[in-house]
């Protein structure tokens, strides 16, 4: 790999750029309210941990972070249950409408949200889901499912066909080739698929906000909710928002490398 | 590929099209069958046929004009941070380290943006800009610029484009990357034995192996920032005034702020269509792209 003069130096600014607002949210979250409004300092004067032990202790706070978990986890197994046979499909087989399904399948991945954010609403107000976690996940499979079709079909692609073929001589029955053959040999497609439902469920906030209202309010709700009836305590939305980056953070490592193809549908 | 023509893979299939359609196509009927009427409320439904498509079209109306400003502004949005996302990505790809444990530790803290819940890049912006409080917006102030997002449109805007650069550049570099990283040192060495400068290699290897990429960064980054609407909607709320409500937040305010079911599936119906058209350059882009790179791809 051949690069630009200067590229230290490049690189280094950008990594400040990006981790700079990060700081700064850590930062404050370690503050008092008065030492964030009075005050202008670049490292908490006076630590504390009021705010992130207000937010393991009230209920309030701490349930939206587990009503966020309950439908991203649920999301992430419907998809990636969904999604296996239709990539294995996609990968090796021709059928009937293949490629326009294929090709319906991103378009929905590519929907605006804030389209289906009121039919969303009507649907499952109708049908008894509403504030439900499974209202939220079945919502979010309309991205969700076609990204990890489009993940794990790569990863089917890139197993031997011969592979199929030999177990199937030797008297494996579809199911049993799958389970005990084909997973293993994806196992880490299936890993990355689903990360990147875990990420962009967790992530998103328009159709979770839309469609709870009590019992199962996402944590990105509720976070919206106390600023503007608390009179801006800072200092906890700062640690509610550290807290949400938690998740991605730990497992980032793991999946450094997969990163720019997730993003791109497993394309790159 | 010489794939195998079998009708039963339909019943592989089965599972995600029924769910997808659960969740797509039942939705987007009543969106259809809402955008042809008129409510006053009480579940009383009128008649209204191409009414609202017409009025969504015609700037003089209300909801004409804030849809083609929302437009245009939405337009002017996305045009600018690619112009500015996608030369930048590609310089943050070319100044990635080469090897060693600083390669790993630059991709981690690359990733991190794109992993952060959307509205809390926005929160994040929020307390990073505020004149009071923020670092940035402290800054600004005592260097002598007036600087604050929430009462002046232009600060607004900056702050809006410059929390888009942050939360996405990383994509574009990362995708850049992916691509850098497939070519050969051969070609390098090469370009060396003709003497050829950095330019030059940037133009005739770098630049050609990073094409398809390129296209599919700047079709995405096109695509998620017309869509926009956590994030500003957190920082700026659309405001002020009206200066950055893109088309997503116009939408969310009609249709679950004040209800107006017709006008707001008349404009999801348009919102939609523009995205499919788009959606449907990329899928062309990307399928196309797909069958010249076959031959060659063990060296990805």
């Amino acid at each position: 790999m051949h690069s630009i003069p200067g590229r230290r130096l490049i690189m280094g600014l950008f990594l400040i750029f990006l981790l700079l607002p990060i700081y700064w949210l850590v930062n404050m979250s370690f503050k008092t309210n008065s030492e964030i409004v009075s005050t202008m300092t670049l490292w908490p004067h006076t630590p504390t941990l009021q705010h992130y032990k207000r937010i393991f202790t009230d209920e309030s706070w701490y349930s939206g972070y587990i009503n966020s978990l309950e439908y991203v986890v649920l999301n992430t197994i419907i998809s990636i249950s969904v999604a296996l046979p239709a990539a294995y499909a996609f990968s090796r087989y021709r059928f009937l409408g293949d490629k326009h399904l294929f090709f319906w399948l991103l378009s929905n991945r590519m929907a605006p949200a804030a389209v289906y954010a009121l039919p969303f609403f009507n649907l499952y107000s109708a049908i008894g889901l509403f504030d439900t976690p499974w209202a939220v996940a079945l919502a979010h499979c309309i991205f969700n499912v076609p990204l990890a079709v489009w993940i794990l079909e790569g990863f089917v692609s890139g197993v031997p066909r011969e592979i199929d073929e030999t177990a199937f001589l030797d008297g494996y029955s579809f199911p049993r080739f799958f389970i005990k053959i084909l997973v293993p040999l994806i196992a880490s497609g299936i890993g990355v698929a689903a990360f990147f439902c875990f990420m962009f469920s967790w992530v998103e906030l328009l159709l979770a906000r839309t469609l709870t209202s009590v019992s199962a309010k996402p944590i990105a709700a509720i976070m919206t909710r106390t600023v503007s009836a608390s009179g801006m305590d800072w200092g906890l939305l700062a640690a509610a928002g550290v807290l949400t980056i938690i998740p991605g953070a730990l497992v980032i490592w793991f999946v450094r490398n997969y990163i720019a193809r997730g993003f791109a549908l497993g394309r790159v | 590929m010489d794939k195998t023509v079998n009708q039963k893979a339909w019943f592989l299939v089965l599972p995600v099209f029924l769910v997808v359609a659960f969740s797509a196509v039942l939705p987007l009927m009543t969106v259809v069958n809402y955008s042809m009427q008129d409510t006053f409320g009480n579940n009383q439904f009128f008649w209204n046929g191409v009414g609202w498509f017409k009025e969504l079209l015609d700037p003089s109306t209300d909801l004409g004009g804030r849809f083609l400003a929302s437009l245009g502004r939405n337009l002017f949005f996305s045009l600018v941070i690619l112009a500015i996302e996608v030369p930048l990505g590609i310089v943050v790809a070319l100044s990635m380290p080469r090897e060693g444990w600083t390669v790993a530790a630059c991709l981690v803290i690359l990733a991190l943006p794109l992993l952060i819940p959307w509205n809390v890049v926005g929160t994040i912006w929020q307390i990073f800009g505020r004149p009071d409080i923020g670092l940035l917006g402290y800054a600004l102030n005592a260097a002598g610029i007036d600087y604050n997002y929430v009462s002046n449109d232009i600060d607004a805007w900056v702050t809006v484009i410059v929390m888009d650069v942050w939360h996405w550049t990383s994509l574009v570099a990362l995708l850049c990357y992916a691509g850098l990283k497939s070519i050969p040192e051969a070609y390098y060495q090469a370009a060396q034995i003709d003497g050829a400068s950095r330019w030059a290699v940037f133009k005739a290897i770098q630049l050609p192996k990073m094409n398809r990429v390129l296209l599919i960064a700047v079709l995405l980054r096109f695509m998620d920032s017309f869509m926009i609407y956590t994030e500003p909607f957190v920082v700026t709320g659309g405001g002020p005034g009206n200066s950055t409500t893109f088309v997503s937040i116009e939408l969310v305010k009609i249709a679950l702020g004040q209800f107006d079911l017709g006008k707001a599936a008349a404009l999801s119906l348009v919102y939609n269509l523009i995205i499919l058209i788009v959606c449907w350059i990329f899928y062309t882009v990307m399928t196309n792209a797909g069958a010249e790179r076959k031959p060659q791809e063990g060296a990805v």
